[in-house]
């Protein structure tokens, strides 16, 4: 589904992604674990496609496609999905008008008929639920005023409306209690499939032990410097990301 | 490609659906203001003489005076010789009766704009007058409101019909020699609505008067007048369009509104006239006095305006609150793009007990657009327990544009409370980029976080010409990123 070679990104003329390969195939989750500053969010906006961030070198096929050569709300349409690391607010625009509106966008864009308010509301009930998002805050303004653990259920409630191909979920677990913890990993496990694949980016081990996932990357200074299980997760956690860096390969 | 931090400026190019030309037959009075051209507008209207005297009283005083210059617009000297002031599409009779005898033409003009004139269309709750350049060309639903004892037709149909009326009203608010423009209207106006409520009336419907500037080198100069008499209520809308052309044209309009005791008026305005190119070549030089006065005990005034159009806007929707217990509001947003300028505002005057004013203005500036909001609150002697709030936001969208905040504040009275909140922001590339990554275009984004931040003014318009109100931003700010 997603096929990453030999990428390399700068931002401000800053090299930040310094030759990354990954390859992430249906119904996979990948894990990406790293030190602050590493890079981990630069590739999620490189991959949504943010305005900045300068491909030097390399390329990004996603299902068989330049995903390079698309404008972020056409890799949308397409079914990238970004969980942002901080959501930003929008005064005024109530969370559900801005969701219509873009599920609607997107369903054009793959030539449906859009949802009406009827349709909508009730498919918007059906995945507040799955987050447990309270009724209120899918009316407030889109992440206005809303606390941090509201803003990333926020996002997984927007992930299982828009029913991404490709969800990449930016620490989407910081900020959250372990119940939220629990209700959010649910939302993400509901949406796992065959024909979905999913980059979890996170800093914790205790999220892999609700989203298992298939690999690991762990990514220092701008590349990958290992790839394993899930068991990968538990050694960083033990051992602290210099041990294993250093370490021969698993 | 740009950097995350760099404004988002490039500016494309705007469209404006309302830029048609109606090519129907139209008679002008020559171009060129004097005591002849003040008489021949009056003799075709064949007003009474008490009118033809107020109207040269006022262009004697407009020749003493001269433009004010204190607004933040600059724009080349205009050429009050050059102006027609007088158009209208010619007809057999001397005005339709009915709907039937409107040209085609002309219907089809207004079908154009959105504005069905026929009574069983869409817009079945509305009635509409429509001032076509000098003339009011029909007004529908008159019969169905009569019944109510509710007046509403032309303005030169009620000098003809309700004569004590216009007499008794007509510059009691806005007297001849308030400003320039004022007395410059006052001296040529040709055509507008007139509405009257009378006592203890709901309005059974919203009432409307859609302006639309036709002819070339032509000015416009429309007067309105809308009496609320004790216990009525009424929600009016205006709404205007204009050609695009290259020349500038002028519009300058009064609008009087009297509200007596325990009245409430409601009166929106969706201004979209010509804007100019995006060179600011062309558009709609638009200088307009509105004031009402809040005549009686516990009667209320509520502006709510939506100013997407025009090359220069200037203008300063007013409350006198007169009446004890009285309240005035302000609901505004201001759009500028290109090279628009708008410099616009309010001004309460509180000379009753107990008045109350609200204003809520959102500006949003984009392109080279320069935005200015001044507003006046004025507390007099008598004003006991007068109370103002002021919220002043602009929005920017770029890096070349403009925002200016010019409160005038002035308290005679130490009983009164006053509040003041302002503020600046800017659309984030943040903000774009979440839309985006959600699948909204670019330009849906901006239009959905421009609506949201005029929200608070939006949801004061009727329900009907809210929708519109809202497409018309987006489209006014199409080309404002890339
Ligand atoms: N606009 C920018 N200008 C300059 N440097 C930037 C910019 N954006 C990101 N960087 C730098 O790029 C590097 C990688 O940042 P990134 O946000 O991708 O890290 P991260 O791995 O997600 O870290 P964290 O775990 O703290 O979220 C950091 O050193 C950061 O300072
Ligand atoms: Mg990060």
């Amino acid at each position: 589904m997603l096929k990453i070679e030999d990428l390399h990104v700068e931002v401000e003329g800053k090299p930040i992604l310094k030759g990354i390969s990954l390859e992430v195939a249906a119904g996979e989750v990948h894990a990406i674990m790293g030190p602050n500053g590493s890079g981990k969010s630069t590739l999620a906006y490189v991959l949504a496609g943010r305005e900045g961030y300068e491909v030097t070198k390399g390329s990004i096929t996603y299902k068989g496609e330049d995903l390079l050569e698309m404008v972020p709300e056409a890799r949308a349409a397409e079914g990238i999905f970004l969980g942002f690391q901080y959501p930003v607010a929008i005064p005024g625009v109530s969370n559900i008008y801005f969701l219509k509106a873009a599920l609607n966008a997107i369903r054009k864009h793959r030539g449906q008929d859009p949802l009406d308010a009827i349709d909508f509301m009730k498919l918007s009930k059906e995945k507040a639920a799955i987050v447990q998002l309270p009724d209120e805050l899918t009316k407030r303004s889109v992440n206005d005023g809303f606390s941090g653990g509201e803003k990333k259920r926020n996002e997984i409630f927007q992930m299982a409306l828009l029913e991404p191909s490709l969800a990449v979920l930016d620490e989407t677990d910081s900020g959250l209690d372990i119940d939220a913890l629990k209700v959010v990993a649910q939302g993400v496990n509901a949406l796992r499939g065959p024909e979905r694949a999913m980059l979890v980016i996170t800093h914790y081990q205790r999220l892999l032990d609700h989203i298992v996932p298939d690999v690991v990357h762990v990514l220092i200074d701008g590349r990958i410097v290992r790839t394993g299980d899930k068991n990968l997760a538990k050694q960083l956690e033990r051992e602290g990301y210099s041990e294993v860096r250093d370490a021969p390969s698993l | 490609m740009s950097s995350a931090t760099e404004p988002i400026d490039e500016i494309l190019k705007k469209s404006y659906d309302a830029g048609f030309v109606t090519d129907i037959e139209q008679e002008y009075a020559p171009p060129g203001l004097n005591e002849d051209i003040v008489k021949f507008i009056s003799k075709k209207k064949q007003e009474p003489e008490w009118l033809l005297q107020w109207r040269l009283k006022a262009y004697r005083r407009w020749q003493q005076m001269s433009e004010p210059r204190w607004a933040k617009v600059s724009y080349p000297e205009i050429d009050y010789q050059d102006i027609c002031y007088y158009a209208a599409p010619k007809t057999d009779k001397d005005a339709p009766k009915s709907l039937d005898e409107v040209d085609p033409e002309l219907l089809e003009t207004y079908e154009k704009l959105g504005i069905p004139l026929h009574e069983r269309e869409v817009l079945a709750g509305v009635a509409v007058d429509a001032v076509f350049d000098s003339v009011s060309v029909a007004t529908t639903f008159r019969e169905k409101l009569a019944e109510v004892g509710v007046i509403f037709m032309s303005f030169s149909e009620a000098v003809q019909e309700h004569p004590e009326l216009i007499k008794k009203y007509l510059g009691s608010v806005v007297p001849v020699s308030d400003n320039f423009f004022a007395a410059l209207n006052s001296a040529v106006f040709s055509d507008g609505s007139f509405v009257y409520i009378p006592k203890g009336v709901r309005c059974p419907m919203e009432l409307s008067t859609y302006f639309r500037i036709n002819a070339a080198k032509t000015g416009q100069f429309e007067r309105t007048l809308i009496v609320a008499d004790e216990g009525s209520y009424v929600s009016y809308l205006e709404g205007c369009t204009a050609p695009m052309r290259d020349e500038n044209q002028l519009h300058a309009a009064v609008v009087e509104l009297v509200a007596h005791k325990d009245a409430e008026i409601k009166y929106s305005t969706v201004q979209n006239w010509y804007p100019g190119d995006e060179n600011g070549k062309g558009g709609i030089f638009n200088f307009v006095t509105k004031r009402g006065l809040c005549e009686g005990e516990a009667s209320k005034i509520s502006w709510t305006q939506v100013e997407t159009g025009s090359a220069i806007t200037w203008k300063y929707p007013s409350c006198i609150l007169k009446g004890d217990d009285s309240i005035g509001e302000f609901y505004s947003v201001a759009l500028s793009n290109h090279r628009q300028q708008a410099d616009t505002g309010t001004k309460m005057i509180h000379l009753g007990k107990n008045t109350k004013s609200t204003i809520i203005s959102k500006g949003i500036s984009a392109g080279h657009g320069q935005q200015t909001y001044r507003g006046g609150v004025k507390i007099m002697r008598g004003a006991d327990n007068a109370r103002n709030y002021t919220q002043c936001d602009s929005l920017l969208i770029g890096d070349k544009c403009g925002a200016h905040t010019v409160p005038y504040v002035d308290v005679r009275n130490s009983t009164s409370k006053l509040e003041h909140e302002a503020t600046t922001s800017r659309i984030g590339e943040d903000q774009l980029f979440y839309c985006r990554q959600r699948g909204l275009s670019e330009e849906d984004a901006v239009s959905l976080i421009v609506n949201g931040f005029a929200k608070e003014v939006l949801k004061e318009l009727p329900m009907e010409f809210a929708v519109e109100a809202q497409k018309l931003l987006g489209v006014s700010l199409e080309g404002a990123v890339g």
